[in-house]
């Protein structure tokens, strides 16, 4: 080890991976629909394009887990974005496709991507 | 991207209780249902609720999994890796509340009053991969030591801070430092002591097996401090996975430049050998340890001079137990008054404590210091198994006192301790209740410091020996009152005149136990009873015959032949047979049988 930088640059780097172990909720968290009716409509790959965009992005606020079934089956997969003091977003009907606009729009630049939204996806 | 983390202890409770089994088919399962890109498996230190292992911990839910059995890891895996569903029915059972929410588990009882400093990172990272160390900041106080603090500053910092010796003595670590710098040479040592040999203690084992960097990265900063280029970890062979661990950890320090030459670039050369202890008690004794580190057969030494100024080889040295270095880089890099904001006024920041014996959450704890026993035990320590009644704990191990019902709410530390006859030890802490015979306790230590004692200096060697023969003689119900005043008498005589830590503090438990249960040796001399019915000479079996339905199965478990009688008539035991192993009583199904 020849500098302080050099010890920094790990640091940076692992603690996305350590960072994940603390029970701090102040990130935000992307929650992805995987019970049987997620499964079944495709979820497995919107959550790990999901995760696999947050830590190319670097985003290291951000965690991705999944949850269960919420009883909306026919809009599976379902992804929802918990941001601390925001109120819940859930998209619907989502595919790896949407889930990097997701990603890109709503996750780094903080616009809710509202096409996919459960509200106009009803709506319409 | 791992999005959830999976971490098993491999601590030695959870190791020994089978944590291994259950990481392999962990991965495997992981495998199987295809989430290894997803999932990552980490071998973590000591959790502290060694009680409950193998414990596993999910993140980022935090989901704490207790006496995971491999059969279950496929549910676990399906449930809650795949579809995100935690499986409530195997977590710790004080996450989940009545209503069956689940709850953090820095609110449990168990976690609530901790403050992990030393213990920090046991549990959270990955001891074998320096990566995870220097993820959580680790190396960056040695970083910040040698590239913009002097020594002066350093040393100033820790006596600022308040912190004492970890290992027991209580001395402050500062001005251990301060003596060693101030003493000229071309050749200096860092020492750690990790011989950790009290019955019942596991601290220093926990940190070296969980978090074994910061140790490194402390003594590697004592170096800077008193101007050493070479430290010694003294660590006993039977802590095999501490042993594996440290010598991983040295070697990545190594590769990563964070041992060796011009470390940060500041000129500043350091390296860590490993001796290993064969185990002898008297090794942790630090003349005795420097000692057997320079090959020699491991024996104290009178003080002066003090290893400050002739340590090991005879050059000036500093030993420092493992623990009061794990405390180091976090006083570096939070600063002394963050550390002396912890604690009482005399004794700062936190201790760790290995719960055992009589107590339901067996396991490892860090308090502030200044915490009451009572919250130890019954908040932490989730109390005393089966409704039995608290009657003393044991601090210190073999060196030190128990601490009866009375001082249950003495604030915990170390000149307390000392002012009622115990003393803090590097933390080991047995609980007692009303089934223990504190003459037995007494003489089961004093069986321990007789096995230990070196042999050098004869109070030790004979006096203690003398100790457990009087101890003897009283629970085999043959002692006098004369024993007792001869008995106390031994004790100060052996604690002046014996050369070393180990002669000095071995009376400790009989003058403790005297001093707050005189009345159980009394009954022992007078009355020739043993009140807790352990001692066994002093007690004999005899079956109530209103009680006995004459089932004959306490006859047929005798193994001594001692019970006679005929069916459906009441049994006798012959008290020249009996051998009171108890086995009659065990079997009774009327209680028919009763020890007096």
């Amino acid at each position: 080890m020849k500098s302080l930088e050099e010890l920094r640059a790990i640091r940076e780097k692992m603690q996305g991976q350590v960072g994940l172990r603390s029970e701090d909720d102040t990130g935000t968290r992307v929650v992805v629909g995987m019970a049987t009716c997620g499964i079944a409509s495709g979820a497995r790959p919107v959550l790990t394009t999901l995760s696999d965009a947050v830590l190319e992005k670097g985003l290291d606020n951000v965690t991705v887990t999944q949850t269960g079934c919420i009883g909306l089956c026919q809009y599976e997969p379902i992804v929802e974005v918990m941001e601390p003091g925001k109120e819940k977003v859930t998209y619907v009907k989502m595919t790896p496709e949407k889930a990097l606009v997701v990603v890109d729009q709503h996750l780094i630049r903080g616009q809710i991507v509202k096409e996919y939204t459960i509200s106009e996806v009803l709506g319409s | 991207m791992y999005r959830s983390h999976v971490l098993v202890c491999g601590g030695t409770g959870c190791t020994s209780s089978g944590s291994g089994e259950i990481i392999k088919a962990l991965q495997a399962e992981i495998e199987k249902q295809g989430l290894s890109k997803e999932i990552c498996v980490v071998q973590t230190g000591c959790h502290g609720l060694c009680a409950l292992g193998p414990i596993m911990i999910v993140y980022p839910e935090a989901s704490f999994y207790s006496m995971v059995k491999v059969e279950d890891i496929p549910e676990i895996v399906e449930e809650h890796l795949l579809k995100g569903r935690v499986v409530k029915r195997l977590l710790y059972n004080e996450t989940v509340t009545d209503s069956g929410d689940v709850k953090s588990l820095s609110d449990t009882k168990f976690y609530k009053n901790q403050h992990r400093i030393a213990l920090r990172n046991c549990g959270v990272i990955n001891p074998e991969n320096i990566e995870e160390y220097i993820g959580t900041g680790g190396y960056e106080a040695l970083g910040k030591v040698v590239t913009s603090m002097t020594p002066d500053e350093v040393i100033q910092t820790l006596i600022d801070s308040g912190l004492r010796g970890r290992g027991g003595g209580g001395f402050p670590t500062g001005i251990k430092w301060k003596l060693a710098k101030g003493n000229d040479s071309d050749q200096k040592y860092v020492c750690c002591n990790a011989d950790e040999g009290d019955p019942g203690a596991f601290m220093d084992r926990s940190v070296l097996e969980g978090d074994p960097h910061v140790v490194l990265e402390a003594m590697a900063i004592a170096g800077y401090a008193i101007g050493a280029n070479q430290g010694y970890i003294y660590v006993r062979a039977e802590y095999p996975i501490a042993v594996k661990r440290l010598k991983i950890a040295i070697d990545q320090a190594r590769e990563y430049g964070l041992l060796g030459k011009d470390i940060f670039s500041s000129g500043f050369d350091f390296d860590i050998g490993l001796r290993l202890g064969a185990g002898a008690f008297v090794c942790g004794e630090e003349t005795a340890l420097m000692t057997s580190i320079e090959g020699k057969r491991g024996e104290p030494r009178p003080r002066p001079p003090f290893p400050a100024q002739k340590g090991l080889f005879k050059e000036p040295t500093i030993l420092n137990n493992v623990e009061t270095y794990a405390n180091i880089p976090q006083i570096i890099l939070n600063g002394p008054k963050w550390f002396a904001s912890m604690g009482t006024e005399k004794s700062k920041g936190t201790k760790v404590f290995a719960l055992g014996g009589k107590i339901n959450n067996t396991g490892l704890v860090e308090i502030p210091m200044g915490t009451t026993l009572r919250e130890v035990i019954e908040e932490i320590g989730g109390g005393i198994p089966h409704g039995k009644k608290f009657k003393a704990a044991q601090t210190g191990g073999p060196s030190g006192g128990c601490i009866p019902a009375e001082h249950f709410d003495i604030p915990i530390d170390y000149d307390n301790l000392i002012s009622i006859g115990s003393m803090m030890g590097s933390g080991g802490l047995i609980v007692m209740d009303e089934d223990n015979c504190m003459v037995d306790i007494a003489k089961f230590f004093l069986q321990f410091t007789v096995d230990e004692s070196c042999g050098k200096c004869t109070p030790c060697r004979i006096g203690t020996k003398r100790l457990l023969e009087l101890l003897d003689k009283i629970t085999k119900g043959n002692g006098t009152l004369e024993d007792l005043d001869k008995l106390e008498e031994l004790c100060y005589y052996i604690k002046e005149n014996s050369l070393c830590g180990l002669g000095q503090t071995a009376p400790n438990p009989v003058l403790s136990t005297l001093r707050y249960f005189k009345d159980e040796y009394l009954a022992h001399v007078v009355d020739k009873k043993c009140p807790a019915g352990v001692c066994k000479a002093l007690l004999h079996y005899e079956i109530q015959p209103e009680k006995c339905k004459g089932c004959t199965m306490c006859a047929r478990v005798c193994p001594a032949g001692a019970i006679t009688g005929t069916v459906k008539h009441p049994h006798v035991i012959d008290p020249e047979k009996c051998l009171k192993c108890g086995a009659c009583m065990e079997k009774c199904k009327f209680g028919a049988i009763i020890k007096k």
